[in-house]
């Protein structure tokens, strides 16, 4: 039996890639924060529609790099084409698989630009957490369906009533009794979700006939195929055998290959209006092909480019070095790999007396520098040391001229307005400093209520300004702050988890820049400054950061053979000081037949010892006290 | 002898030295070192190897460890003449070497407690010794005693034997000093040994002692070394006391007992010795030791210091001959039956680079009040002298006569100035 009011092309058998209608597409992605069990539901998912078999599952399926397992984390976001069947209805699910992290926003919202749905998954156990709060509002912003859902209500401490309740509060339009109750780990209503998606998330509505046009939601660099691009089709068509055109540099590629994912790379003809897939053309660096760009026929070329393409900034900034100096060639080689696959990882070459030869490089945040350094560490072996990350700064100087700073021992040693003292060094820059701007973030945080006090002193103390608060439900609440980004690089999450036993979550999102009152910290060993240890600061914490420091300092560095001030010092004023007492006795007593070996094998290691050290002006410091001085409770710890 | 044997390459069953070594033989002076393994109770700072009688079992008793002795002189007589037996006893040559060097310069028993032998049985080795390689006729022949262990019959039966020179381990005059260092001795005893060794008719008499015990002050050290001085010894030895790991006295510092002595109390208590010490009369000449008047030096520790040969008998004894060093198997047990299987109870070796030797000679010559010849230093740290006199550490008159010795503040961070002339 036939029903005439349905589509044409749609039959009873599952439609093929590249001529599949809009009608039977679904396009949704998971909105989820880590451990809610976005994975394991992707998994779920994959088997119910049967492209997976159970005995080739392996866990989280989606989720490729092995780092990406070990954290439980997506780092690269996947798109994975389901064919399901409702009421005698072929369907096509393409779920988009997002990057959970406030780093990778600008890939979340282009993901999200590439559906019509989202699935909010939230742990019956936990409840919302501001990453989720943010990507949830994100989605909203993008007029996305939603569809919410409670993850592992098989737990005994999940609350689904309590949480329903307060994920309906949230989204304002539907009812607790909406909130759709799962367990991706049994699979317990999971085939009423994928009924719920084909229901409610609307279908793609693309001008097929129109010129093409491809939206890039990601690029991945592949050692055999050279760089495949996920896209989403919005109009048009794009044929495997069309040449392609970039609209954000104009560059025209050859296709080499066009299909779908599902699980596995299906090549197809074509990929069609409302559909999703992937686009291989040769392309060697993902920065060929950026995610957010549109992509195009360069025989047909659309005229507008799809809106919100942004270029990505590096927001945070560190030096990397190699612990042995040998490896900076190797380093990098490391580095040029990694760019094949990471279009926001930037980093030029930079020389640091007390480091030797580095890096200074750019990250989207301090998850992105961890996954770069650990990348670096785990596949190419390398032993790294990273100075203290940073934030970019813009300096307009009396003169006019403006000096982006991305190294605090950069910073121009000018002294800024008010500040005390005779401008006598001046020297790399020429002329005074008028103004020093920081860039702040947006930030929200969620926490039980019990904790709102512990959190409000920690950003009054991070130089935070109130935004406004609002309670989810009686015991929970969301707090918003303005926050230098300076302030949340250090240990901010660290001492966010610490006072609030871990119930706190935080996201935060660019807010421009301020004008702030910042003062370059230097910090000198026998009058000679260790650029390494350089730091920018608000002038109310420079004491603070000297005294830190320097205290540090005296403990790591060796007792040499004269005395050794260290101080800190902001331009020509120190600080902070404290002394290394010269060392008295360097000798073994005792030293006679039986001795003579042993004690030669001590001085050879020692001499050795002495050979790896940096020298700092006449001061020897062991490479061990950079690395400890720079690896601090300051390190910070992306994972939240 | 330092507990910890270092690492190095198989020695030969036979114990055959390298050819360009046993060819050197002769070519600097000869001593010969007894290591006596045995005390009474062991000390909680001490790691040298030795044994207390309920420590041993089989193969190696007090009573037949002479023997043990005499046969690896005898394997050393195979070892170090078998191709020259023309030379022995001294005898001229032609081979253009000095074989009075063959001849033994020095003789030395050290322990352990060497004095838990009978005056008879170390008259026996050194018999042996003499009848081995000949005794040179001013031989000295140092004999390292506890107090304890000594009676004014005991000295003179030394003395009778040939034995020139007693060395006390005094290490403390100070009662609460002694009882950390677990020492049994009754504060008093050394200095009447060293009068006593004086009656006996030895000219060459020589105290230990040890400086930065946890719990000594200044003024304790003050007193010991006051209490050394009255008993008229014409040598001390002053070592600072090193927590060695695997002693008794490591583990009380581990666990928070006692206080580690700090570096910078080391320093002082070295300077309180120096002047002291030289203020009566004695002049240092190596780091840790002072005598009176060049007569006085212990001839055979400075021919450790100065590359000269010797053969180390007993277990865990080194030995270095012609720029090979060696060292034996550190049990008792293990080194009777290396012996008893025809063995060499050498446990390994190494055959010093030209550049391992350079590096000791610096490394030993500059622990000497005589110092180095300037010429010793070469290469790239050559370049650094200057910057260590005008530091202070090396005495600027004798480095313009072409010699590098250390001055005061020098002697306590020779270790530094070493690595940076090699």
């Amino acid at each position: 039996m036939s029903d005439p009011a349905q589509p044409a092309a749609v039959g009873r058998r599952a439609p093929a890639p590249s001529r599949t209608d809009q009608a039977v597409i679904r396009n949704f992605c998971i909105i989820a924060h880590i451990d809610h069990g976005k994975s394991t539901l992707a998994d779920r998912m994959l088997q119910l529609t049967g492209v997976v078999k159970a005995r080739q599952m392996r866990a989280q399926y989606l989720d490729r790099m092995d780092i990406e397992r070990e954290r439980g984390i997506t780092i690269k976001s996947q798109a994975v084409r389901l064919p399901w069947e409702k009421d005698g209805q072929h369907y096509v699910l393409n779920l988009i698989d997002t990057p959970g992290h406030v780093d990778f926003t600008y890939e979340v919202s282009r993901s999200l630009a590439a559906c019509e749905g989202a699935i909010l998954l939230v742990d019956a156990a936990q409840g919302i957490e501001a990453q989720t709060l943010a990507n949830l509002y994100l989605a909203l912003d993008a007029d996305l369906t939603i569809i919410p859902v409670l993850n592992k209500i098989d737990l005994p401490a999940a609350q689904p009533e309590r949480y329903a309740e307060e994920i309906a509060g949230i989204i304002g339009t539907s009812g607790p009794d909406d909130v759709l109750r799962v367990s991706a780990k049994t699979g317990d209503g999971v085939e009423d979700l994928l009924n719920a998606i084909v229901d409610q998330v609307p279908p793609p509505h693309g001008d097929p006939d129109a010129a093409s046009r491809a939206l890039i939601f990601d690029s991945v660099y592949d050692t055999y195929r050279g760089v495949v691009t996920y896209v989403r089709m919005v109009d048009g068509r794009l044929s495997s055998r069309e040449r392609t055109l970039m609209m954000s540099t104009g560059a025209v590629h050859e296709t080499l290959e066009v299909g779908v994912i599902s699980p596995e790379p299906i090549p197809c003809e074509g990929l069609v209006a409302g559909e999703v897939g992937y686009v291989i053309s040769g392309v060697k660096d993902v920065r060929q092909a950026r995610v957010g760009d549109t992509m195009t026929s360069s025989g047909h070329p659309a005229q507008e480019p799809l809106a919100g393409y942004q270029h990505p900034r590096p927001m945070v900034f560190s030096g990397l070095y190699p612990l042995d100096g040998d490896e900076y060639p190797e380093l990098r080689e490391a580095l040029d790999k990694l760019r094949l696959n990471d279009a926001a990882l930037f980093y030029e070459p930079e020389t640091s007396t007390a480091l030797g030869f580095g890096f200074r490089c750019g990250f989207l945040g301090l998850l992105h520098m961890e996954i770069v350094r650990e990348r670096l560490e785990r596949e190419f072996g390398l032993s790294l040391i990273s100075t203290t990350p940073n934030v970019i700064y813009r300096v307009e100087m009396e003169s006019g001229r403006e000096i982006r700073v991305t190294n605090p021992a950069e910073f121009p040693s000018g002294n800024t307005p008010g500040s005390p003292g005779d401008g006598s060094l001046k020297a790399n820059t020429g002329g005074k400093i008028a103004k020093v701007f920081e860039p702040v973030v947006k930030a929200t945080l969620i926490a039980p209520s019990e904790f709102i006090g512990a959190i409000m002193e920690l950003c009054q103390s991070r130089r935070g300004v109130l935004g406004g608060m609002d309670y989810l439900s009686p015991e929970r609440v969301e707090i918003r702050y303005t926050l230098p980004l300076a302030e949340i690089i250090f240990d901010f999450f660290d001492q966010l988890k610490s006072r609030t036993r871990g119930y706190a979550s935080l996201d935060y999102e660019p807010d421009g820049e301020q004008q702030a009152n910042l003062v370059k910290v230097d910090i000198l060993l026998q009058g000679q400054p260790v650029d390494a240890f350089s730091q920018i600061v608000h002038s109310d914490s420079a004491r603070e950061y000297g005294l830190a420091m320097t205290a540090k300092l005296r403990e790591l560095i060796p007792r040499q053979q004269f005395e050794v001030p260290i101080q800190a010092a902001v331009g020509s004023r120190v600080i902070a000081r404290e002394n290394i007492r010269a060392i008295r006795k360097d000798v073994l007593a005792k030293c006679y037949g039986g001795d003579i070996s042993r004690k030669r094998k001590l001085l050879e290691k020692q001499k050795e010892g002495k050979k790896r050290m940096k020298t700092i002006g006449r001061v020897d410091v062991p490479q061990e006290a950079f690395v400890a001085a720079l690896s601090t409770s300051r390190q910070p710890d992306a994972r939240r | 002898m330092p507990g910890m044997l270092p690492d190095g390459e198989p020695a030969p069953a036979d114990g055959r030295l390298p050819e360009a070594s046993a060819r050197a033989f002769g070519a600097s002076p000869f001593g010969v070192y007894v290591h006596v393994p045995f005390c009474r109770t062991r000390c909680g700072y001490c790691d040298f190897n030795t044994y207390t009688a309920t420590e041993l079992a089989g193969g190696a008793s007090q009573a037949e460890y002479p023997a043990l002795v005499m046969r690896e002189l005898d394997l050393a007589r195979r070892v170090l003449l078998a191709t020259d037996n023309s030379n022995r006893r001294g005898d001229g040559g032609a081979s253009g070497v000095d074989n009075s060097n063959k001849r033994v310069a020095t003789v030395f028993f050290g322990g352990g407690t060497p004095t838990l032998l009978a005056p008879e049985q170390i008259g026996n080795i050194l018999k042996k010794i003499d009848e081995t390689f000949g005794l040179a006729p001013d031989a000295e022949v140092t004999v390292e005693a506890n107090p304890e262990t000594v009676t004014p019959r005991s000295l003179a039966g030394l003395r009778a034997r040939g034995v020139t020179r007693m060395s006390f381990g005094m290490q403390s005059a100070v009662p609460h000093v002694l009882k950390t260092l677990d020492r049994v001795h009754e504060p008093g005893r050394p200095q009447q040994c060293a009068r006593w060794a004086r009656q006996a008719g030895f000219e060459h008499v020589s105290l230990d002692l040890i400086y930065g015990t946890p719990g000594e002050s200044d003024d304790d050290w003050r007193r010991s070394l006051d209490a050394a001085l009255a008993a008229e010894p014409d040598h001390v030895s002053a070592y600072a006391l090193v927590v060695e790991d695997g002693t008794r006295l490591a583990a009380k510092v581990r666990r928070g007992e006692i206080g580690a002595p700090d570096d910078d109390t080391l320093a002082d208590r070295y300077l309180i010795a120096d002047d002291v010490l030289e203020a009566a009369g004695l002049r240092w000449y190596e780091i840790s030791n002072w005598a009176r008047g060049d007569g006085a030096r212990c001839r055979h520790n400075m021919l450790y210091w100065t590359g000269g040969d010797w053969w180390g008998a007993g277990p865990g004894a080194h030995s270095h001959v012609g720029g090979t060093r060696w060292w034996n198997v550190r049990h008792p047990a293990a080194y009777a039956a290396r012996l008893a299987g025809g063995r060499s109870p050498a446990q390994a070796r190494e055959v010093l680079t030209a550049a391992e030797r350079r590096m000791e000679e610096i490394m030993l010559g500059v622990r000497l009040a005589g110092g180095l010849p300037l010429t010793a230093v070469t290469g790239t740290a050559s370049s650094s002298t200057e910057r260590i006199v005008a530091s202070a550490l090396l005495d600027p008159a004798a480095y313009r006569s072409g010699r590098l010795v250390l001055t005061r503040q020098g002697r306590l961070l020779a270790d530094a100035v070493a690595r940076d002339l090699t």
